[in-house]
């Protein structure tokens, strides 16, 4: 059985609107509908899709936070609504924009707390954090006051602090929000090896296309309450047709490149556009460039995950 | 059951435990807020001593006897307000989304809402009451039957005030903002206590024994301890009777809580 269990689910919102001084109209909101999917056991997956989508309704609904209004939700074989605070000893929460830690304290206190209150065995808590703070390299950082930390340290130390307890599921939401790219990099690499070690099973939201690309080969994504797509992450470009882009500065003025496996877009003085699709490599084509042309810089764009989801629904 | 309350009991401790150290993390601010609301409370009550230079008894009561209505609703209330008092920022941690992060967690969350924020100064306000409360207990002539009284009234007034914070603060599910609705019921209710009953109207003191039963927080049981007939001449089995509406606001606060919190899992804000 699956570890993750949604079918049909639906949440909708009442939302009360006043016009004029007495009239209010009530209208139904349906911010998840019809939403069916399964997640296996270690399965990393990625939650996508625009702003106001459904995502973060989903996820409150797995943790329970949230009741459905219709359809069939299991997590771990529990109903998360009805079971939240036993389900919360199997899973962790990663919410990007708020921190679960005591900011007036050292980041040690928090996992302090952690232990008791989720009842972690001692041998098995030190085993734990000692891992995580190595592989996190967090080590000098424990003793540090939590509001004293920047923005990716203190990410990481959510990160442990949703780990401590060995959950089976860790939900991260928005977990690279604001990150630096080093920063990114290593939460990717420690996300990885947590999956490969430990088989947790990780679902994630986020904007950012490389956090999927670095961590899911699977990919959900939501647009108005339900699943417009589900699949390989590379399905996905290629389903949305979405194109990267190879941006070229020549050194001089010249008429538009023409080159095979990519079409170009635009022109502005020495610089030019070309797009070529995204499952394609980039080497072969910068190689074509530059033996042809006089090229100055190149630098390539990957397309967004808004854009691959616009994409997606302009046909 | 008795498990879970122990567990429960474990949980609100450390993390008050928490509280305490991330407050002495700014030790200076920590004393100096002590002291503070310690003058403040101390003060409170010099306010009545002082009137009572100029009459001899208020509604029929001496300064003694109402010091000691005042001690002990000011315990009942201090002790509900130490423990419990967080309860009432329920609106700021549904606005903040804190909420959210403490339904995560396998604690239950009334005792996460009322652990959050521990405030270990509030015991200031504790012991003036016992001050207050031992210098006018020195005048009553204790029997093994009044100080049980005592127990019970302090047993009883700090539950029933705990009921009352808790009850009202669940407005703010509905609200999200109107921890002021709140305070009129329990600090309120602890100003009104702090009377003897007797100079307000009978309907006035029916309806704190009915309704919203705060004159068992204090005056019931406190005329028993003075051996005060009833001002009212309402039955004297009112003067042992403060667990029973305890009993009745708990059930009552939980079936409110309960309601409180399925409102928020079914509305999301």
């Amino acid at each position: 059985m699956s570890l993750i269990d949604v079918k049909d689910l639906e949440r909708t919102f009442v939302v009360r609107r006043r016009n004029g001084r007495f009239a209010r109209t009530r209208t139904e909101v349906r911010a998840v509908q019809d939403l069916t999917f399964q997640v296996g056991a270690g399965e990393m997956v990625g939650y996508i899709g625009p702003n106001g989508a459904g995502k973060s309704t989903t996820i409150k609904m797995l943790t329970g936070i949230l009741v459905p209004t219709g359809g069939h939700l299991q997590v771990a074989g529990l109903e998360p609504s009805r079971r939240r605070t036993e389900l919360a000893r199997r899973i962790g929460v990663v919410f990007g924009q708020r921190t679960t830690l005591w900011w007036d304290l050292p980041l040690r206190d928090s996992f302090e707390l952690l232990q008791k209150i989720y009842r972690i065995p001692p041998d098995r808590y030190r085993t734990n954090l000692e891992e995580y703070v190595e592989l996190l390299s967090l080590g000098d950082l424990l003793d540090t006051p939590v509001r004293q930390l920047s923005l990716g340290q203190r990410m990481r130390g959510d990160i442990v602090a949703a780990l401590l307890h060995d959950p089976e599921i860790l939900y991260l939401d928005e977990p690279t929000i604001g990150l630096d790219v080093v920063s990114k990099g290593r939460l990717r690499d420690f996300l990885r090896t947590l999956n490969a070690e430990r088989g947790t099973t990780l679902l994630l939201t986020t904007h950012d296309l490389q956090d999927i690309e670095a961590l899911c080969r699977r990919v959900i994504v939501i647009d108005r309450g339900t699943a417009v797509f589900d699949g390989d992450l590379a399905d996905l470009h290629r389903h949305g047709g979405s194109m990267r882009t190879l941006v070229v500065d020549l050194v001089d003025e010249a008429a538009p490149i023409v080159v095979a496996g990519a079409v170009i877009r635009r022109v502005e003085g020495p610089r030019q556009w070309l797009s070529f699709p995204t499952d394609a490599s980039a080497a072969p084509l910068v190689a074509a460039v530059a033996a042809t042309y006089d090229v100055a810089d190149l630098s390539i764009q990957e397309p967004d995950i808004e854009d691959v989801i616009r994409e997606l629904y302009s046909r | 059951m008795a498990e879970q309350l122990g567990g429960a009991v474990t949980d609100y401790r450390s993390i008050a435990a928490m509280w305490i150290r991330a407050s002495l993390a700014y030790p200076v601010s920590f004393w100096v807020m002590t002291v503070g609301g310690g003058l403040t409370t101390a003060l409170d009550f010099v306010g009545l001593w002082l009137m009572f230079h100029t009459i001899d008894s208020l509604g029929g009561f001496t300064l003694t006897e109402i010091g000691l209505l005042y001690g002990a609703s000011g315990i009942g209330i201090g002790i509900a307000d130490l423990l419990i008092g967080s309860v009432e920022r329920i609106g700021a941690h549904v606005r903040m989304g804190t909420l959210d992060t403490m339904m995560v967690r396998p604690v239950r969350l009334l005792v996460q809402v009322c652990a959050d924020q521990f405030q270990l100064r509030r015991v200031s306000r504790i012991v003036q009451a016992l001050v207050v409360f031992a210098w006018a207990g020195w005048f009553v002539e204790w029997t093994p039957a009044r100080v049980l009284v005592a127990l019970e009234m302090v047993v009883a007034g700090s539950v029933i005030f705990f009921c009352l914070f808790v009850i009202f603060s669940c407005v703010q599910f509905w609200t999200a903002d109107a921890s002021e609705f709140a305070n009129a019921f329990t600090y309120g209710g602890n100003t009104v206590t702090q009377y003897p009953l007797s100079v307000f109207p009978r309907e006035l003191v029916k309806s704190l024994t009915f309704v919203l039963p705060l004159a068992f927080v204090n005056w019931y049981p406190c005329l028993y301890l003075l051996g005060r007939p009833d001002p009212f001449g309402l039955p004297q089995w009112l003067q042992f009777a403060a667990p029973v509406p305890a009993a009745l606001l708990v059930v009552l606060s939980a079936v409110v809580w309960r309601a409180g919190v399925r409102h928020y899992t079914s509305t999301g804000s």
